[in-house]
């Protein structure tokens, strides 16, 4: 792993431009986003915060513009992209057919890891006991920490969360928080959506970035 | 942390987690091979019994009730990964995406396309096959439904974002189809007749080959216009 500079530019988006069923969700959104940053995208149902998270991320194209990691476009360096990437969409990831156990085993394994303790992983997002349970059998909340447990073990960079906290108990919300300014410590950059209060990343270190709803 | 997970490592995780999943949804495996016996066994009973006819119709009401079982099956490929997000994970992986989706097509085969294969001898019987045509049957079959599975795979790729693709996932591969068909069954009457049927089985295998080596990307590259 490379030691980063905290202000290094990881991300930059260049006059964005998207397009939904006829409306235009936001045009020319241009910003940076640097290492050890923390940045909620805010704004009302419908504003575009999910399709602008799955545009970063590479998984939908803008309609215009590009997005830029470490200075080139990301449908160009794709691999390197991927390998420093954590997305968590608004669907987990999580199947309902397989234990809490086997669901974390894969997803890791499908991010190249390979040396991890499924055991301790899920205690981290206390899910001790319901290891062997299917997670179709689990709660909403210990449904989403399952997916969540992928926090825990992994060396990228750049986490992308789509509502991270759905469904999470207070005392969870709050573990994120410190997790997410830990991971930005680390040089990483954290960049998520919420609608809940956040009680520990306050606005200092907080950046906003607002998408309007626009009838358009 | 390390991440030094090998292609063959990455392929079987996939590999094992689809067959696991089967296994726990058992319906899954055994829809389409009901189908298919339900439809030969129906065959003889609309047609009558004569040895002669049936004889006669035989490969071609196999192989068509295979490839329709095949085509059952696929809608389910990818729709459970994509309504729950698993198919995201797997197109932000840093393992190739054909590699994953070749598991996939591949865990599809053997839940749907070997049992068929398994069962056809037996209702090949139903259907009174000729003697000579047993070793072409199932040389077709094997051959035949791995490109069922992998042409699928690109259909069904394409229409997983839309709410009711079934209709429209027949029409496109329904097509495609049709020359595995062709030379599935003609390899079979050859056979039933004596005459030496290897340029058909060259044929199918070409396309087995072919397809096992572009279908991957296609089908990859369809799975990233499909969740846009």
């Amino acid at each position: 792993m490379t030691i980063t500079n905290p202000s290094q530019v990881l991300l930059s988006a260049n006059e964005l431009t998207c397009i939904r069923e006829e409306r235009i969700l936001f045009d020319e959104l241009s910003f940076n986003i640097n290492a050890g940053d923390i940045v909620q995208i805010e704004g009302p149902n419908g504003a575009g915060k999910t399709s602008l998270l799955r545009i970063i991320a590479g998984l939908s194209r803008p309609y215009a513009g590009e997005v830029e990691y470490l200075g080139e476009n990301i449908t160009r360096c794709r691999d390197e992209f991927n390998n420093d990437l954590l997305y968590f969409g608004h669907l987990a990831g999580v199947k309902s057919e397989l234990t809490a156990e086997e669901n974390l085993n894969f997803n890791l394994r499908i991010s190249g890891y390979d040396d991890f303790d499924t055991t301790k992983l899920l205690a981290k997002v206390n899910l001790t006991g319901f290891e062997e349970a299917l997670a179709g059998h689990l709660s909403a909340g210990q449904h989403r920490r399952t997916a969540l447990a992928r926090l825990q073990h992994t060396n990228c960079k750049i986490w992308i969360l789509d509502e991270p906290f759905t469904a999470i108990d207070k005392k969870g919300v709050e573990e994120l928080e410190h997790l997410f300014i830990a991971h930005a410590k680390s040089g990483g950059c954290v960049i998520l959506t919420t609608h809940q209060d956040m009680g520990i990343i306050n606005n200092d270190i907080l950046r906003k970035i607002t998408l309007d709803y626009r009838f358009v | 942390m390390k991440r030094g997970i090998s292609y063959t490592a990455a392929f079987m995780t996939l590999l094992q987690r689809d067959l696991r999943i089967a296994i726990r949804h058992r319906g899954d495996i055994f829809n389409p091979l009901l189908f298919f016996i339900l439809v030969v066994t129906l065959f003889p009973l609309g047609i009558g019994p004569e040895p002669q006819v049936l004889t006669r119709v035989a490969p071609g009401i196999i192989w068509v009730a295979a490839l329709l079982a095949s085509m059952l099956s696929l809608e389910r490929l990818f729709k459970a990964d994509f309504n729950d997000g698993t198919l995201e994970q797997m197109l932000l992986s840093p393992q190739p995406l054909s590699l994953l989706v070749l598991a996939k097509v591949l865990a599809h085969w053997i839940l749907t396309g070997v049992p068929l294969i398994l069962v056809a001898p037996l209702l090949a019987v139903l259907l009174h096959l000729d003697d000579n045509s047993y070793g072409a049957l199932m040389a077709t079959l094997a051959l035949g439904t791995p490109v069922l599975s992998l042409l699928g795979a690109i259909g069904v790729a394409l229409t997983v974002g839309l709410r009711k693709g079934g209709v429209l996932l027949s029409l496109l591969i329904l097509p495609l189809y049709i020359p595995v068909l062709i030379f599935a069954t003609s390899a079979i009457d050859a056979a039933g007749l004596n005459l030496a049927y290897d340029g058909q089985l060259a044929i199918l295998a070409a396309m087995l080959v072919g397809s096992l080596i572009l279908a991957p990307f296609a089908i990859g590259a369809s799975l990233r216009v499909s969740t846009n």
